[in-house]
């Protein structure tokens, strides 16, 4: 699959200073495939998100490693190349629909200006194209809404907007942060059942950046698990989250209260998160791990068996008690 | 007062056993609503008919709740609902429009001064954000030691006081010189609980306690929650919009949907025969680790504002068995099964 993948990210090291928030990271994305980035806080989920899109700012900089968009390599492309990328081709979602949308602008201001960036078009065309596109993610009455203001819309109705401008001119690619974390449940998944259906219909490749294991469990083709700020393990989502391999991903997944049993203790992860600044050499997680020794000490190379791929000495084994 | 050698809980003590029966907090018929006040010249207008009355919005509506004592109630509902403000009213912190609140079965209202405080220093709150809610230029030591200072609730040496405090919550006593930015989001939440605990609460109000937290570090807060109630016999009010995390620690559990309570069982009975349609639809879509994937279906409409609330019962335009009757008259709780309330015309009618 890795010669069709639309995405593929080779070794890629962002740095931020001393602080390596994202070592080493490599993973594909074939057309039409949706990949689930899970990891917690700090551990270079975002940033490697960020690093794709090429909007890391200073300071800090991609200090190594490939990312090949559709055959070209885009690891050191020019701010007017990724511009016309952007937006185009590759779209992102971020957690605060306020980080896209303008609050002093109507929509209608911003969904026209997004659309004939790329685009030669009437300005009444690209209205139609932003009408239609308000539509499609489910806003009610788009006409009208398209002379609010960001600030009439409430936060699910504005992730949504977000959405819509994502999609204007159907990229092939988009790279979602955490967009649905801030909302609440019901909202949530009216989002999650818009994004499913727009990206099959569209056959859009997608990269949904979450905490959240029970969202990627849903959405998730195959799903690549983040500690800190290296990819632990990589695998198709039902796969992964049946059978963890890596001590990590099986502790993630235990902590969930839903995983447990009512009322009792969670099995939980001793420790905290490492400082990336001050990384082991080895295994970041070796001091939070039961199943490490000495040899967790040294660099771990990459385990791969069919889809599936790992770095740990001691995976544990298919079958869990 | 309790010093710090006796951190042992009073559920011994004979004046537990009397009041077992009455619930350690009651609420009855609570309403909260924001607003300002009109002043003189506003009124005026208003009575003119040159101005209209400023909007006031209801965030709690004839709210009626009891805990009783080691219990832990979680209460769930979707931003905007006035959960956190019922939380405010249990807590103390914010008196409620109408209503009485009764600790240990006495009106808070009716109490003397000394027992007011007493009172409210037996309900003690924790907070969503540990990043906002303590103070980022003082010391972990003063944050935790301060309230018990105030209170003189330290009879021995303050620095082994306050040590006993950080080694309860699960915090190196060696850091306790540190301020808060230098600790991490689940260090900082567990400065907040010390905080809470250091003035021997009984009654913890947890207002998405855990919401800001990653997975990880959320076991290991709810862990504490669970150990700490055993040690202490604390009773909680946890609020929180996350079921999977309500449905492990609870034992009772009071659904919300736009100031009021739509549905009330025990824990297990709710998660599995819930009755209410607003409930149903939270449970069917709480995100749960799903080994085949699936397509979400999600019940449709937004939250309404809740300054103009819709007519009968709240739910009715969302919901997908509503009766004409649902846009009249707002359902009241009525009990459907032992210790299971539930506000819904459909029970009348299946009855």
């Amino acid at each position: 699959m890795n010669a069709t993948a639309l995405l593929q990210v080779r070794d890629l090291q962002t740095h931020f200073g001393p602080v390596k928030a994202v070592n080493g990271v490599s993973f594909s994305v074939g057309r039409g495939e949706v990949l689930g980035l899970v990891g917690e806080s700090g551990s270079g989920k975002s940033v490697t998100g960020f690093s794709v899109i090429g909007l890391v700012d200073p300071p800090g900089t991609i200090v190594g490693g490939k990312i090949i968009f559709d055959g070209r390599d885009i690891t050191r492309s020019g701010r007017e190349e990724m511009r016309s990328l952007r937006g185009r081709r590759i779209a992102m979602i971020f957690q605060d629909p306020m980080m896209t949308l303008n609050p002093v602008l109507r929509i209608d201001t911003q969904l026209i200006e997004a659309v004939q960036a790329h685009e030669d078009v009437s300005r009444a065309e690209a209205r139609a194209r932003a009408r239609d596109a308000l539509g499609m993610v489910g806003i009610p009455s788009p006409d009208e809404r398209l002379q609010a203001y960001p600030h009439q819309f409430s936060g699910g109705m504005r992730q949504r907007v977000v959405i819509a401008m994502a999609m204007l001119h159907r990229p092939d690619f988009i790279i979602a942060d955490e967009p649905t974390t801030a909302l609440d449940v019901t909202i949530q998944a009216q989002i999650l059942a818009e994004m499913q259906k727009l990206v099959a219909q569209n056959h859009t490749s997608l990269i949904w950046i979450t905490h959240d294991l029970a969202v990627v469990s849903r959405l998730a083709d195959r799903i690549a698990v983040m500690y800190a700020g290296r990819i632990v393990e990589t695998g198709p989502v039902s796969d992964v989250l049946t059978r963890p391999l890596h001590p990590y991903t099986a502790g993630l997944i235990d902590s969930v209260p839903s995983r447990n049993r009512r009322g009792e203790r969670l099995r939980q992860i001793p420790g905290m998160a490492p400082n990336v600044a001050r990384l082991p050499a080895g295994c970041a997680f070796a001091p939070r791990c039961a199943r490490a020794d000495a040899r967790c000490g040294e660099a771990v190379p990459l385990f791969t068996a069919g889809m599936r791929e790992h770095r740990c000495l001691h995976p544990l084994p298919e079958v869990r008690a | 007062m309790i010093g710090a050698t006796s951190l042992v809980p009073t559920a011994e003590g004979s004046s537990v056993d009397s009041a077992e029966a009455v619930p350690l907090i009651e609420l009855k018929h609570i309403s909260h609503s924001f607003g300002t006040p009109s002043d003189i010249a506003a009124r005026l207008a208003i009575a003119l008919r040159l101005a209209k009355p400023a909007p006031r919005l209801r965030a709690i509506d004839d709210v009626s709740l009891s805990v009783r004592k080691g219990e832990v109630v979680g209460l769930v509902g979707e931003s905007g609902c006035g959960k956190s403000t019922l939380g405010r009213v249990v807590a103390g912190i914010l008196p409620p429009t109408s209503g009485s609140v009764l600790w240990r079965g006495r009106d808070i209202k009716t109490l003397s001064p000394s027992e007011r405080r007493e009172a409210k220093l037996r309900v003690q709150m924790i907070f969503q954000n540990p990043y906002a809610s303590i103070n980022p230029r003082r010391r972990a030591v003063d944050i935790v030691g301060e309230a018990p200072r105030v209170h003189r609730l330290i009879n021995g040496d303050f620095d082994a006081f306050v040590d006993e405090q950080f080694r309860r919550a699960g915090l190196d006593p060696a850091l306790k010189r540190r301020f808060p930015h230098q600790f991490s989001g689940g260090q900082r939440q567990r400065i907040g609980i010390a905080r809470a605990l250091a003035v021997q609460p009984e009654f913890l109000v947890c207002d998405e306690a855990v919401a800001a937290l990653d997975v990880s570090v959320q076991a290991q807060i709810l862990n504490l929650f669970m150990d700490l109630r055993e040690r202490l016999n604390l009773t909680y009010l946890f609020i929180s919009h996350d079921l999977g995390v309500v449905e492990h620690i609870s034992d009772r559990v009071a659904i919300m949907y736009l100031g009021r309570i739509v549905e009330e069982a025990p824990a297990e009975e709710i998660f599995a025969r819930a009755n209410h349609p607003y409930t149903q639809a939270l449970l069917a879509e709480v995100p749960r680790i799903e080994t085949t994937k699936r397509s979400f279906a999600a019940i449709k409409g937004e939250l309404p504002s809740p300054l103009a609330p819709p007519s009968g019962c709240h739910f009715h335009p969302r919901c997908p068995h509503a009766l004409p009757r649902c846009r009249t008259e707002a359902p009241r709780l009525e009990v459907v099964a032992a210790g299971h309330r539930s506000a819904c015309h459909l029970n009348g009618v299946c009855r």
